[in-house]
């Protein structure tokens, strides 16, 4: 499996690419409920769309579709993977 | 668990509002926002709780009740949650009534379309009570998005009744009553499968789980008081001074406040 | 006192927990979840296969256009029209139909009351003022119910809704406020009360406070009924036939899209003075679209929603025309008690574009909504020598003859949009809110809206000479 080696925020992700979780940087409540929807280090992350004014996006995590605030999603990092190398 | 039938009425009519009748059984419906838990409640009690395509159309405790084979049973409709681990007030409703109010038979639906999420809760769920039925409905979606699950295995995985359903077109509601009948019977024996966590973590609970012990009076799961002790969930720390206060096999506690 | 029966307290053993935590290499409870989602891989792995499907596809193509940047809005808003437009093309001929029959069952009841020999005020209060009450609630009611809960049931099943937050979200944190707060005013579109108790969903308390205390801006169905009968008469009545109906709807669209900007407003003044804050975090799920079973979804809302309301409207109508009727035969001198009452609140009505009837038919109006409408034309009826009412036109003029302009008919549409909410959602206010001081403020804060709407764009038009 190869990887691309950069690590970027799940913001700047664009819509219809895919990516692995490494970490997250949100605190409290937040946090909890984002792994709670089984965003973890090591989870593929598919970027679906953005909402009509560019914000929140929809990413498909786990068979299921959640929307993010470009803010929180900022605070979570992941490691882009080179196109069709894996399927969520 | 070691509370008395009467101690248990009084409980669940002060703390969570329902009437629990003499002699009744008492079933939760827990499961992820959005999985048709309501679906399965208004087709089991003929009743006509909300339902709609959108988490969080329940945000309050339902009850009813239903017959089946000459027995009572009072299903308790929860809001829906995605982890024991709350965060806004509905899903601390759901929480609380699953942690202490020691329902009889705890039923977890899943969306069998996004099983994973889905069964993040049902393992947790696992952790704080052996009676357990899964229900795994929209099992009609799943066949359309060509999701194939393997019922006995997952049965086997889980080491509890599962349950495929369509509740909307009533597909599996009789198997599933009848499951609820052997598990609250105790003619069927469940055997939850439970988490195995990560070495350091196992370290931590070994840590403080005396500690722990001289707490609880086995109302509840030691490892599992444990887990959450070490989580340092606030909210769940309040409920639980909250709702031991009111047992009185835990006066003890109540100097900690 | 109280005897220690174990050797560690909750809180004893709480810190010896924080201390172990705080010895943990990293984050414990991050550890835990994702722990639970290894166990979950390894069962998944063992039970699940998936094969190519085209049904992503499918709500993938549904969201590109619902959620898209060009069709997004204008898909929400021409919703919006489409089912005002249904609702109230729809009902009304089944409204005419029950209320010409209603009331030729009101001559039969005058028979008969008559034929017992009954008192007259007996009939009165009975017929003229039970039946003929509930008459008009049930003929002016069930059909626009009959219609827009299922409509609305629909689109809430198919999984539109959360997209409509999905949308919207942006929007709702420039007021500094949460997206999910949208489908609690979608709620709030059946049921204040229950939109409501529906902000439950909202994370952040803050958030959740604003949306529980704007949730009032939109307008349930109990004020329907209101806007529908007053823009059909005052608004689509002044357009032919065909575009009447397309008027109203888009009048009614307008002042739905009043209430959200009000929304928006107030939630954005809020978050700067007494709740005070930044936006906080959204995490919105959006399910796959499902279809709704047409046929069991009209059975229900029709059952249970429909009835339902329909019912508690019958329960508290049949007092309040009772009521009014007595007032209205009960002299104090020269004037009814019901005229006596309306010229004392009249002055203050008149400030507003209103007048005392309105004034009154509202306050009572706090039992429920509903009842407002029936109880200004029984009050107006009671002074007046009017019988038959059952048409539009009838109404008009008992409106018109009462000194109604365009100008009032603009205000009690503004007023219903915007005043104090009905008891049932004041007591839900405290019980979720856990406080007077919030349940004050929900009934001020939109009152005050109204009386500021109504009081310029009256002073206003005056001014301007236009009335
Ligand atoms: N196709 C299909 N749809 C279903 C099934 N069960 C429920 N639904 C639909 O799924 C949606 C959600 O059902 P609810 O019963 O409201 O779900 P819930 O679990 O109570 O949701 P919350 O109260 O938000 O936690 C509704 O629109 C139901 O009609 C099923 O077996 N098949
Ligand atoms: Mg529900």
């Amino acid at each position: 499996m190869k990887k691309t080696q950069r690590i970027d925020p799940l913001a700047d992700l664009a819509p219809g690419s895919v990516c692995r979780i490494v970490s997250l940087e949100l605190s409290g409540l937040l946090r909890r409920r984002i792994l709670d929807l089984g965003i973890v280090p090591g989870t593929l992350i598919r970027c679906i769309r953005r909402g009509p004014s560019g914000d929140p996006t929809a990413y498909l995590v786990r068979e299921t579709l959640i929307a993010l605030r470009s803010e929180d999603a900022a605070q979570i990092s992941v490691r882009t993977l080179l196109n069709g190398e894996e399927c969520v | 668990m070691n509370l008395t039938a009467e101690q248990k009425r009084v409980l669940w009519e002060d703390r969570f509002g329902i009437s629990l009748a003499d002699g009744q059984i008492g079933i939760a419906l827990a499961g992820n926002p959005n999985v048709g838990k309501s679906t399965i409640f208004n087709a089991l009690t003929g009743l006509h709780q909300h339902t709609g395509n959108w988490p969080g159309k329940t945000v309050d405790n339902a009850q009813g009740a239903f017959l089946y084979e000459q027995k009572s049973f009072l299903l308790v409709d929860l809001p829906g949650t995605y982890s024991l681990l709350a965060h806004t007030v509905e899903e601390q409703i759901a929480r609380d009534f699953l942690c202490f109010a020691y329902p009889d038979v705890t039923i977890v639906v899943l969306d069998a379309t996004c099983l994973e999420r889905n069964l993040n809760l049902a393992l947790q769920v696992f952790e704080i009570t052996p009676k357990v039925i899964v229900c795994l409905n929209l099992m009609d979606e799943a066949e359309k998005k060509r999701l194939m699950i393997d019922v006995p295995s997952l049965e086997r995985e889980l080491g509890v009744p599962v349950v495929a359903t369509a509740a909307r077109q009533g597909v599996g509601l009789t198997e599933l009553k009848q499951k609820i009948v052997q598990v609250a019977s105790g003619s069927l024996q469940t055997n939850p499968r439970q988490i195995v966590y990560s070495s350091e973590v196992e370290k931590a609970v070994k840590q403080l789980l005396p500690l722990v012990g001289s707490l609880a009076n086995n109302t509840l799961p030691l490892r599992w008081l444990a887990l959450r002790l070490l989580d340092g969930d606030r909210s769940f720390l309040e409920s639980l001074s909250s709702y031991l206060g009111v047992d009185p096999c835990w006066e003890g506690l109540r100097c900690a406040q | 006192m109280c005897a220690m029966t174990s050797p560690r307290s909750l809180s004893e053993v709480w810190s010896e927990a924080e201390v172990v935590r705080k010895s943990f290499p990293h984050s414990f409870s991050d550890q835990i979840v994702t722990d639970i989602y290894g166990n979950v891989e390894q069962i998944t792995k063992q039970v699940l296969s998936k094969k190519e499907s085209k049904r992503y596809i499918f709500d993938q193509r549904v969201d590109d256009v619902v959620t898209s940047k060009w069709f997004g809005y204008p898909l929400m808003l021409l919703l919006l029209v489409i089912v005002f437009w249904l609702t109230m093309t729809g009902a009304n001929l089944p409204s005419r139909l029950l209320s010409s029959g209603l009331f030729a069952f009101q001559d039969q009841l005058t028979l008969w009351f008559q034929w017992i020999g009954a008192p007259a005020w007996v009939h009165g209060i009975l017929v003229l003022g039970v039946y003929r009450t509930l008459a008009w609630v049930i003929a002016v009611m069930l059909p626009p119910m009959a219609i827009f809960f299922p409509l609305f049931t629909l689109l809430e099943d198919s999984g539109y809704l959360p997209r409509i937050a999905f949308n919207l979200d942006h929007i709702f944190k420039r007021s500094k406020a949460c997206g999910k707060q949208s489908l609690t005013m979608c709620m709030g579109f059946g049921c204040n009360a229950a939109g409501v108790t529906s902000c439950r969903i909202i994370d952040s308390p803050r958030e959740r406070l604003i949306a529980i205390l704007t949730n009032n801006f939109v307008p349930c169905n109990g004020r329907f009924p209101t806007l529908i009968v007053i823009s059909s008469i005052f608004i689509g009545g002044a357009f032919a036939a065909p575009y009447s109906g397309l008027v109203n709807a888009l009048a009614i669209t307008g002042l739905i899209l009043l209430g959200i900007g009000a929304t928006l407003l107030v939630s954005w003044l809020l978050s700067l003075t007494i709740l005070k804050g930044e936006p906080s975090s959204l995490v919105l799920e959006l399910p796959s679209y499902r279809r709704p079973q047409i046929g069991a979804v009209i059975y229900r809302s029709i059952i249970d929603r429909t009835l339902f309301v329909l019912r508690r409207a019958i329960i508290i109508t049949a007092p309040a025309g009772a009521l009014i009727w007595v007032l209205g035969n009960i002299h104090m001198g020269q004037e009814s008690m019901i005229a006596y009452l309306a010229h004392y609140l009249n002055p203050f009505g008149q400030l507003f574009g209103l007048d005392g009837f309105i004034v009154m038919a509202f306050i009572l109006g706090i039992a429920a909504n509903e009842i407002v409408l029936p109880i200004l034309l029984m009050s107006y009826l009671s002074t007046g020598y009017l019988q038959d009412f059952a048409s539009l036109d009838a109404l008009r003029t008992v409106l018109v003859s009462n000194g109604w302009t365009w100008l009032t008919a603009i205000n009690v549409l503004l007023f219903t949009l915007f005043h104090w909410p009905c008891s049932t959602t004041l007591l839900t206010t405290n019980k979720e809110t856990g406080s007077k001081k919030w349940v004050l403020l929900s009934f001020a804060l939109p009152t005050l809206t109204g009386l500021t709407v109504c009081f310029l764009l009256t002073q206003g038009a005056r001014f301007l000479g236009l009335v």
